[in-house]
């Protein structure tokens, strides 16, 4: 009996572990991050783009109004393919555009808004790339729609048409 | 007087030194462990993408701010969920993952065990 239980146990075992390993091939290898998650959004020092003047967030954002945080640089070129949309949507009055600059210089960055157009309501600066960590972004362009201090949704990569109908859903 | 003065100076570089040496290794250490999210199979460390520097900038900005490496960690946590940590925690997700390899490893020691056993009995 015990000699028949050990090549059982042995089986079962490695069984197991062949169904784990199995169930493990399906699940996707890339990276998906968490979209939906509503967590508050950050608290951090920056300066403002055209003054210079040091900005704190929470003093920043007010409650109930809507804002869209984009993670923008002028060598970004998917930036370049998203701006446009930005513009459209600055008319509408519900939201604000908030701009956070990354690693950006400044006078290409000026250059960009000269040429493209400057839908932002507020630029933060971002020279190390470290407020942008603040925020979890993995990099350009990004962006965070927010609603009570709180991220409602993010996007990570250009903005298109879809999600800009999907954001003016959000936010009727 | 002067002798002393330099011994000093040569005292507090070198002091100096080790401390900025001491951080470089922390911040090598800590960023080894984490993952690069925007490159695959790349550590923090090895990358050279924008995050991973950004990365690595926040890592030395919180170790002067006096973090300890598990408050970056949790920092991170936070900010990026559990998969930026190479080193998985144990929770209920990963506990067939850290129980495994002890329960290969017991029932390796039985199986011998036993042989062992019945072989002297014999």
């Amino acid at each position: 009996m015990k000699k028949k239980l050990l090549p059982f146990l042995v089986i079962l075992i490695f069984g197991i572990i062949f169904i784990i390993f199995y169930k493990g091939l399906e699940d996707t290898n890339i990276y998906t991050p968490n979209l939906n998650v509503k967590k508050n959004i950050p608290t951090f020092n920056s300066k403002d783009f055209y003054s210079d003047i040091s900005l704190k967030s929470e003093d920043f954002f007010e409650p109930d109004k809507i804002y869209l945080l984009n993670i923008w640089s002028s060598w970004c070129v998917p930036c370049r393919q998203e701006h446009p949309l930005l513009m459209m949507l600055a008319q509408n009055d519900k939201i604000n555009i908030i701009g956070l600059n990354y690693k950006d210089n400044k006078k290409n960055a000026v250059n960009f808004l000269q040429e493209l157009g400057n839908p932002y309501k507020k630029i933060f600066i971002d020279l190390d790339g470290t407020k942008a960590i603040e925020w979890g972004a993995y990099g350009v362009p990004e962006s965070f729609l927010i609603y009570n201090n709180k991220i409602i949704k993010k996007y990570i990569g250009p903005l298109n048409q879809n999600l800009i109908n999907e954001m003016k859903q959000l936010i009727k | 007087m002067s002798i002393l003065k330099v011994f000093l100076i040569i005292f507090f570089l070198f002091n100096l030194n080790t401390v900025k040496a001491d951080n470089q290794e922390k911040i090598n250490q800590i960023t080894k462990n984490l993952r690069c999210l925007v490159c695959q199979g790349q550590s923090v460390y090895d990358s050279d993408s924008e995050f991973a520097n950004s990365l690595k900038t926040l890592v030395k900005q919180r170790l002067d701010e006096g973090l300890s490496e598990n408050q970056i960690y949790d920092y991170l946590k936070i900010k990026y969920g559990e998969w930026i940590l190479y080193d998985p925690e144990l929770n209920k997700n990963t506990l067939i993952l850290w129980l495994l390899p002890i329960l290969i490893f017991l029932t390796g020691g039985a199986i011998i065990f036993k042989k062992f056993f019945l072989n002297i009995r014999k």
